[in-house]
């Protein structure tokens, strides 16, 4: 109920906001109307959740022996300010045990360095990749089919052989870490949207203004410097975006099926396991996965308005 | 100085060649270029035979598919002729390129649209070395003379047509080559803009110096800008006949202005190379005087 009054005062403000902000500052109103909107689609989502758990039957929805909607009962689906309320209470009821957000919030973290080393593998090897292939026709022809392939092995099956190998690189004083092994996975996932698009990128400028630069006797570094990377701009930015979207749930699963101690996919493991005493809890690190997520994806918009100047075309306004 | 420039204009072929070969800034010697393709060798030129004088303006003309483009795209060195030689200030013509001796400018602008006006015309010189303060006021300088130095911090998506074509120019014009290429660079300007540009064109060309290959549609354009008119026809590519411009009677280059398109003269030329276009059609292909579709002769 409060969330519908809250939705209906945001709905004034923005009828109150239109004429004012849309004369002043056009820019600023339609970032306060993405806003709004944001604001709108989280807030309906709790209204069907809710909606549903109020009017639905207890047992779920069934056709015939199939359930297609879940239980609406507090163990399949809690509250939302049960959620909430969890959120705020201590993890388990040992003394000084810290709050549940606290510790989500710490597992996120954890998964976020991993999943940031895993992005940073896959751009070197995603962007050496599409440099390799925008040189070479051949390199093109000979590597895409494979690259191609490599998305189609299943993750889990091969997150318990890299962390095999792993457990057996030494070279010198380094030692294999096993969040190494969680990292390389995430690259796994992470380097291919890269790929395709960063090679997208470098193809991307026009024949004319690859002839322009022949014509200033530009050589392949300075035409790659000054031409190709930043014709890739608006091809890579989205790219970026999606590595590290598929780094988060890479780690996540890696970690999972791994075994990683301390990130998110193992306490999402171990939270569900105690749901049936403690339904709340287990979307904990839901929650957290999810704001992880939407973390990646906004640093690599903040990049993006870095480079906006990079993302204009030649058309006349 | 006009007296000059009419003797050299009455100058045949034959004579510019057995002259300075140094002076040429273009020289063509039996130039054949095919192209393959699926349905067969294309003959997209044929003993093409051309000499352009340092400071000499010469307009390539001719409907599509005459080779107009292709024979500059030698010259710039963008494609290999299959037999003949091409030679730009005496050299090779990848070593003209290789020493920037042409500006070069397309049918579309060409600008890298995340850089602004002024780091536009600033590319070939950063790509060069030049150091940034002299960039700076070269660019300063170009900007003043194509009338964009108050649009020195836009992009080019904030600007018109026209404007992205002047500073398409100013850019060719950024290292004062002696040698200025244009492929159609106002083939896509509305007609006003284009004659300014004309106009302006023919000041720039006098004040550097420089000579032009221009590739144009246009009669009426070619007229009134050059000193020599190409009239090419197509299938296979050839020179069909050249036509001096006696514009230079009346007026010197730098004299050239708006007035000369309404005088007598100004039309005789026009006759002229229209002539030249139907009879260079005629003489290729027999029956149809249609050879001169896609000329315009607005």
């Amino acid at each position: 109920m409060t969330a519908t009054r809250n939705d209906k005062r945001g709905e004034v403000a923005v009828r109150l906001e239109k004429p004012s902000g849309a004369v002043a500052n056009p820019a600023r109103s339609r970032l306060l109307a993405g806003f709004l909107w944001g604001i709108a689609g989280v807030v309906s989502i709790a209204l069907l959740w809710e909606g549903y758990k109020f009017f639905g039957p207890d047992n779920g929805v069934l056709i015939g022996e199939l359930r297609v909607l879940p239980r609406t009962t507090d163990l399949a689906m809690p509250h939302l300010w049960d959620m909430m309320v969890r959120l705020a209470e201590p993890v388990t009821r040992a003394d000084g045990a810290l709050p549940l957000w606290a510790v989500v919030a710490l597992a996120a973290l954890l998964t976020l360095g991993i999943a940031a080393a895993g992005w940073a593998v896959g751009v070197v090897v995603g962007v050496g990749f599409a440099l390799l292939m925008q040189r070479w026709r051949l390199a093109e022809f000979g590597l895409l089919p494979w690259i191609v392939i490599s998305q189609t092995v299943p993750l889990i099956a091969f997150a318990p052989v890299v962390k095999s190998w792993g457990s057996r690189v030494e070279i010198g004083s380094f030692e294999w870490q096993d969040w190494m092994s969680v990292a390389l996975i995430a690259s796994y996932l992470a380097f291919f949207p890269i790929t395709v698009g960063a090679l997208k990128g470098l193809q991307s400028p026009d024949r004319i203004h690859v002839e322009l630069f022949e014509t200033y006797a530009s050589g392949y570094w300075s035409t790659l410097k000054k031409l190709r990377f930043p014709a890739a701009v608006p091809y890579l930015l989205p790219a970026l975006r999606l590595g590290a979207a598929n780094a988060v749930i890479g780690a996540v699963v890696a970690e999972v099926s791994t075994g990683l101690q301390g990130g998110i996919g193992r306490l999402l493991i171990q939270f569900a396991g105690q749901a049936s005493g403690d339904p709340e809890k287990a979307w904990g690190p839901i929650f957290g996965a999810i704001i992880l997520g939407l973390v990646a994806a906004g640093s690599v918009a903040l990049l993006g308005i870095i480079l906006k100047d990079y993302r204009r075309t030649e058309e006349a306004a | 100085m006009s007296d000059q420039i009419l003797n050299s204009a009455a100058l045949t072929e034959a004579q510019r060649t057995a002259g300075d070969m140094d002076a040429a800034a273009v020289s063509v010697r039996g130039v054949n270029k095919q192209f393959q393709t699926a349905t067969g060798v294309v003959h997209a030129l044929e003993a093409i035979d051309l000499t352009v004088s340092a400071g000499e303006f010469v307009s390539l003309i001719g409907p599509s598919g005459c080779g107009k483009s292709t024979l500059m795209r030698l010259i710039a060195d963008l494609d290999d002729p299959t037999s003949g030689e091409l030679t730009v200030f005496g050299k090779t013509t990848t070593q003209a390129r290789l020493d920037q001796d042409y500006g070069i400018a397309f049918q579309q602008a060409g600008l890298l649209p995340w850089r602004t006006v002024a780091a536009n015309v600033a590319l070939p010189l950063e790509l060069h070395g030049v150091a940034s303060a002299a960039r700076r006021a070269r660019v300063a300088d170009l900007l003043d003379m194509v009338g964009l130095t108050e649009f020195a911090d836009r992009f080019p998506d904030q600007l018109s047509g026209g404007m992205q074509q002047r500073v398409a120019i100013a850019r060719s014009l950024a290292e004062q080559p002696r040698l200025l290429l244009m492929d159609e660079p106002f083939g896509a300007l509305d007609e006003m803009t284009r004659e300014k540009m004309q106009t302006d064109l023919v000041r720039i060309a006098a004040d550097t110096g420089a000579a032009v290959v221009f590739v144009t549609h246009s009669i009426p354009e070619a007229v009134f800008l050059s000193d020599r008119v190409v009239v090419m026809s197509p299938r296979p590519g050839r020179i069909s006949q050249i036509v001096p411009m006696r514009l230079n009677a009346v007026a010197g280059r730098e004299d050239r202005s708006d007035n000369l398109r309404e005088e007598s003269s100004f039309f005789e030329m026009v006759t002229e190379v229209r002539e030249a276009l139907h009879g260079g059609a005629a003489d290729g292909t027999a029956d149809e005087p249609r050879g001169a579709r896609g000329v315009d002769t607005r």
